[in-house]
């Protein structure tokens, strides 16, 4: 029991880590998927050893995640998987007000989670890719003591850019996990219940 | 004898509610989760014994204790650990993951003074974060309903049935003839398994809309994960 228990501990731990390997800026964005989540793993690893004191402060990390990470996320797509069939549901407006929210719950949480992280390494698994593929997962792996965490990243490439709609930490799938929840929470209390739910999180 | 006892209620308690719940008619439930009305009062009572008993004893556990030490203490449960995946990398017939194991409980146990230091893990060896429940699966037996087990918690019908092999070979209990000290070591395993989980109490409060339904699906998912190692067949 132990051993599912610290499994899934670093899971969760993994969580945090997988927010500083994928942060970014502009720059990256022609870059093919597994380049950029590279790029931006150096990127943001470098700052954070640059500055011990991030780690601490949930201003600094907010800004690194808001600055780095969130450019390379497609919440909307996140939302939209996260919501399911919900999703036609929706009014336009509300749609944006889910992905926002979702947005500020995942900001939230894993500037939260990263306080957690220490120095760790992560490997990058090659990817194989079709100059026409325009979906990939971009393997990488957080060497974090002897359980090395697998984290994938689901990208989607719109235009030239490429974006993240998915991280799966050992495992889990993030949109997975709130799939089941959002799907509760608007077959009892209907898509305004869910935004409602949403932004009371986000204040608390 | 105490946790035999305790897991032989646990199993009552999951027969008995699974024929309370049949009956009972949850819309839209997650049919992984046919138990879901009985596994929430399970998972009330659990955050209940947590908040009243586990969860201070931890939190003071973690205050007065030097770090060192507790990092002792977790490599040291986390060597017994090692050497229940070594069994079951050996039943699955991994080559990777015995020699993996092997490596970690033989230098652990012997250079690391009984696996107070992790040395395994500065030489490189993986763990191979296998178990009986996994081992199950392996052999193509399904995860069946999701179930709360009282004072343990998140766990599946098939990984339930993965506890029984621990409860009786009980690994701490061949390391001492004494009862006193069995009774320390297990409850300090406890105490350090309860520790290492407050990142993950604060990231699942942080997280989740319903820790209940949160919670469940990331353990299904990972264990799903773990029985495939990190590449399970996919779903849609």
């Amino acid at each position: 029991m132990k051993r599912m228990i610290s499994g899934f501990v670093s899971t969760i731990a993994a969580a945090a880590v997988s927010v500083c390997v994928f942060g970014s800026d502009i720059a990256f964005a022609q870059s093919p998927p597994d380049a950029l989540v590279k790029a931006v793993t150096m990127d943001v690893t470098a700052a954070l050893k640059a500055d011990p004191t991030i780690i601490n402060s949930a201003g600094k990390l907010s800004n690194i995640i808001e600055g780095k990470l969130a450019p390379n996320f497609n919440f909307n797509r996140m939302a939209q998987v996260a919501m399911g069939r919900n999703w036609a549901k929706a009014s336009p407006e509300q749609q944006t007000m889910i992905a926002s929210e979702f947005k500020s719950l995942l900001v939230r949480t894993y500037s939260g989670a990263l306080s957690n992280y220490r120095n760790n390494t992560v490997d990058f698994k090659p990817l194989r890719l079709q100059p026409t593929d325009t979906d990939a997962l971009v393997r990488t792996v957080i060497q974090a003591g002897g359980s090395p965490v697998p984290i994938d990243y689901s990208m989607e490439k719109s235009g030239d850019t490429w974006k993240a709609y998915d991280i799966t930490v050992a495992g889990v799938s993030l949109v997975t996990n709130y799939r089941e929840e959002f799907n509760n929470i608007v077959r009892d209390q209907g898509v305004d219940g869910l935004i409602k739910q949403l932004q009371q999180k986000n204040k608390g | 004898m105490i946790l035999l006892r305790l897991f032989l209620v646990t199993i009552t308690l999951g027969i008995a509610s699974g024929c309370a719940t049949t009956s009972t008619k949850v819309v839209e439930a997650n049919p992984a989760d046919p138990y879901e009305t009985v596994n929430r009062k399970v998972f009330a009572f659990n955050t209940f014994v947590d908040t009243m008993f586990l969860r201070p004893i931890a939190k003071a556990y973690v205050a007065v204790t030097p770090s060192p030490v507790k990092k002792g203490v977790s490599n040291f449960f986390g060597n017994i650990g090692d050497a229940t995946s070594l069994v079951n990398d050996a039943l699955q017939g991994k080559p990777d993951k015995i020699s993996g194991d092997l490596s970690r409980v033989f230098v652990n146990t012997f250079f690391g003074f009984g696996g107070l230091y992790d040395i395994g893990t500065d030489l490189g060896y993986e763990k191979g974060e296998e178990d009986y429940g996994q081992t199950l699966g392996h052999y193509g037996m399904r995860s069946g309903p999701y179930v709360v087990l009282p004072f343990f918690g998140p766990s599946s019908i098939r990984d339930t049935i993965g506890m029984a092999p621990n409860f009786a070979l009980n690994p701490v209990s061949k390391l001492t003839s004494s009862v006193t000290a069995k009774n320390t070591l297990t409850a300090l395993g406890i105490v350090d398994a309860r520790a290492g989980l407050f990142p993950t109490e604060a990231l699942l409060q942080s997280a989740s809309l319903d820790k209940y339904t949160f919670l469940r699906s990331a353990y299904l998912q990972r264990r799903q994960s773990l029985v495939f190692d990190g590449r399970p067949p996919k779903e849609d």
